[in-house]
């Protein structure tokens, strides 16, 4: 396997899916200028599912889940999230934002920040937490993530791994029901992936809904209970990860995970 | 044993080598020289040529500085004594010209009993602008007011308020403002927004109902904002905006009135023609600063606005403004204005000038501050976004404070070329430092010939104050530094 392995034990008591519905698409269609990016999509999405999805660049699946909190406008179909529908109303866009959290490739730290700054910014101002309650809850994330220590400095003085920690850390202060990732680890020197996926790891224990684009595939056969791969815009296979690594259904999961997993 | 690793034999080094200091021409001043001075023949040649252009410059120039006479009472009496002690023929300066005249030269016109006025306006600018500009530390923010405040005292103390009592109670409001500075500075930021209105005050003069009433348009405007913030951000804003300008237009005039007739409270008035010199470009200069700033900000947002209306609202005014020449601005502000304005109106030629070198500079900031804008990757809006935080929220905290820092430098000589501009408003009949007073100064026999002297005494004056701004804003910019540590 290419990537690193996940050797800590994991703990699945609290990873229970429930049935309350998180995400609900139903024929989802987007388009970049006259570029068909995503097709007929339908994905439902339990409370306490963790979700890898995984494709070839290019095959939507950053724009999947960046669809999710409206980073980017689907034109049809319906995207429902905690029983928000995301339409181009902004307080529902706000709302839906405010309770779904997002880690990005390159962190999008606030460079000008403090962490501990990038990481009371949100609550103090969308939540109206006062500052000292926002600043507690800050190291409480701070030290989840293991660099309370770091507090004081900015996101410059960090290495990369450290970084994408403040950035789940910062996420985490406006505690969200749902955790989107895109690809928290592709940016990172390998060893620094380590630690940001033992921190998603920790987080995934604590029963948060999760979807995560990445190639990190032991991160997806240790933690994911579902794995949905994407090709050209469209979902092509989903199963459970033991299934779907052992056992792929379609050509293109066959070709796709023999590129990857076949060094 | 190996000494050194050669092809083929392996090797294993037994000694670490120890640190050895650079040979002498590798280091030092040698080395600074060598690369900097003489780095090859045509360096070589051009550091010669140019040490000689210097000197030629110091050899011309230091005969008429050493020969400098500074009292006379006329550039005749000037001539006698230089060919007196110098010799017949010889030439000097006469700086006798500004020793006499000076004052002319700062402040107009302006009656000289009242020079206290602009000069505690300028020393209370420091108080208003000090949690804005140097507030990070209470080091550095006392020692700055103190020189201020000691600075203000001593120039106080030769004017003279006119009366003891009014020395008095400047002395201790000034002790009482350095308290509160020291203490809770956050606090003198109402200051900042009452001093726009206490110096216009100090500056012209006239009733106390004047300003104040002015300054309760902020008051309704406020009070617009919050009673309208339940239909939306942007009903919130358009009503923020419209309800002081009715009040400006329709109701401030008649509350006015009543108010000055009912209590009238009132210093000695001054003129905006008494207006000149450094009082008047500081004036210009100050205000289009202050307006200009957020103006700009605001075309650069609409600029890169997606709503339509907005964005080509923007674009167009920029375009239009950088298009036309300041001086067709000016012509505009003084002449053609009369023409649409109700007969009779007295629109003071002073705030005239001010609104057009606003919107001029304003249309470059606007420009400065985009580029700023583009500089910042798209990963913070995302970011910002994707936290929850509407477009206010995000431009305010988020983009806008790091779009600013990039555009430092832009913003600065913006500032600054908009403060030498303010020697155009000759054109429009206003008495600038450069031409106006000096025009106005050499008229007089006494002084009729003297070319150089007020020249090099106003630029002197100017390259002072841009000077100042310019390092200013490198120090700003290595103090909003955070990329290391």
């Amino acid at each position: 396997m290419p990537n690193t392995a996940i050797d800590r034990k994991i703990d699945r008591s609290q990873m229970q899916v429930s049935d309350e519905i998180a995400i609900e698409i139903t024929g989802m269609n987007k388009w970049f200028g006259t570029f068909h990016v995503l097709r007929d999509i339908d994905l439902v999405v339990q409370r306490g599912e963790r979700i890898v999805i995984a494709g070839p660049s290019g095959s939507g699946k950053s724009t999947l889940i960046r669809c999710i909190n409206r980073l980017e406008e689907h034109q049809t179909g319906r995207i429902v999230v905690d029983g928000t529908e995301l339409t181009s109303d902004l307080k529902n866009i706000d709302k839906v934002r405010s309770e779904v959290g997002m880690v990005f490739q390159h962190f999008n730290l606030f460079p000008h920040l403090t962490i501990l700054e990038n990481c009371t910014l949100a609550p103090i101002w969308v939540r109206k937490t006062p500052k000292k309650e926002a600043e507690a809850i800050a190291m409480q994330y701070l030290e989840k993530v293991r660099i309370p220590e770091q507090a004081h400095k900015f996101p410059g003085q960090l290495s990369g791994g450290q970084q994408q920690r403040v950035a789940i850390a910062r996420s985490l202060c406006m505690r969200p029901r749902i955790m989107l990732f895109d690809e928290p680890t592709s940016a990172l020197d390998p060893e620094m992936i380590k630690e940001v996926l033992d921190t998603m790891i920790e987080l995934a224990q604590e029963g948060m809904t999760m979807l995560v684009v990445t190639h990190e595939m032991g991160f997806a056969q240790a933690v994911a209970n579902r794995v949905i791969f994407m090709d050209q815009g469209q979902i092509v296979e989903q199963n459970e990860p033991r299934e779907f690594f052992n056992n792929p259904k379609s050509e293109r999961t066959k070709l796709f995970l023999s590129q990857i997993l076949g060094h | 044993m190996n000494t050194r690793p050669g092809a083929g034999q392996p090797y294993v080094r037994d000694q670490m080598l120890a640190e050895k200091a650079p040979p002498i021409l590798a280091a030092g001043p040698l080395k600074w020289a060598r690369e900097n001075l003489f780095a090859g023949p045509v360096n070589s040649a051009l550091t010669v040529l140019g040490v000689l252009v210097v000197l030629w410059g110091v050899q011309a120039a230091y005969p008429w500085l050493r020969h400098s006479v500074w009292t006379a009472s006329s550039l005749g009496e000037c001539r006698a004594i230089i060919a007196a002690s110098w010799g017949e023929g010889a030439s000097g300066a006469c700086w006798a010209i500004i020793n006499e005249r000076w004052t002319q030269f700062i402040y107009g016109f302006y009656p000289s009993h009242l020079y206290w006025r602009p000069v505690l306006a300028l020393g209370l600018l420091f108080f208003a602008l000090a949690p804005l500009l140097f507030g990070e530390t209470v080091r550095i923010r006392m020692a700055v007011l103190g020189v201020v405040t000691l600075l203000l005292v001593a120039a106080l103390v030769q004017l003279g308020t006119g009366s003891g009592l009014s020395d008095l109670a400047l002395l201790v409001a000034l002790v009482a403002a350095l308290w509160v500075m020291w203490k809770t500075p956050s606090r003198m930021l109402w200051f900042a927004v009452l001093y726009p209105f206490l110096a216009f005050w100090l500056m012209w003069g006239g009733s106390i109902w004047l300003p104040l009433v002015a300054l309760a348009g902020l008051g309704v405007g406020w009070l617009a904002l919050r009673a309208t913030l339940g239909f939306g951000g942007l009903v919130a804003i358009v009503a923020a905006i419209v309800a002081p300008l009715i009040w400006w237009l329709f109701v401030a005039g008649h509350v006015f009135a009543w108010l000055d007739a009912s209590l009238p409270v009132a210093i000695e008035a001054v003129r905006s023609d008494k207006f000149g010199g450094f009082v008047l470009s500081l004036t210009i200069g100050i205000s289009g600063i202050a307006m200009s700033l957020p103006l700009g900000i605001l075309l650069a947002l609409g600029r890169r606005s997606d709503m339509f209306l907005v964005k080509t609202l923007s674009v167009g005014f920029i375009e239009f403004i950088r298009g036309v020449p300041l001086i067709a601005l000016l012509f505009t502000a003084s002449l053609l204005l009369n023409y649409f304005l109700p007969p009779g109106t007295n629109f003071d030629i002073i705030l005239r000038v001010v609104i057009m070198v606003t919107l001029f500079a304003a249309a470059y900031i606007a420009e400065v501050v985009r580029g700023g804008l583009a500089a910042l990757p798209r990963g913070q809006f995302e970011a910002a976004d994707a936290l929850g935080m509407d477009y206010w929220q995000a431009q305010r905290l988020i983009v806008l404070p790091q779009a600013l820092k990039i555009s430092i430098p832009g913003i600065v000589s913006t500032f600054i070329g908009l403060f030498k501009d303010t020697t155009l408003v000759v054109f429009v009949g206003l008495l600038d430092p450069l031409k106006g007073i000096t025009d106005a100064v050499r008229a007089a026999p006494d002084w009729k010939g003297v070319y150089w002297e007020p020249y090099l005494f106003v630029g002197a004056i100017f390259f002072i104050f841009n000077f100042s701004m310019s390092r200013y804003s490198m120090y700003l910019e290595r103090k909003l530094k955070t990329d290391h540590s």
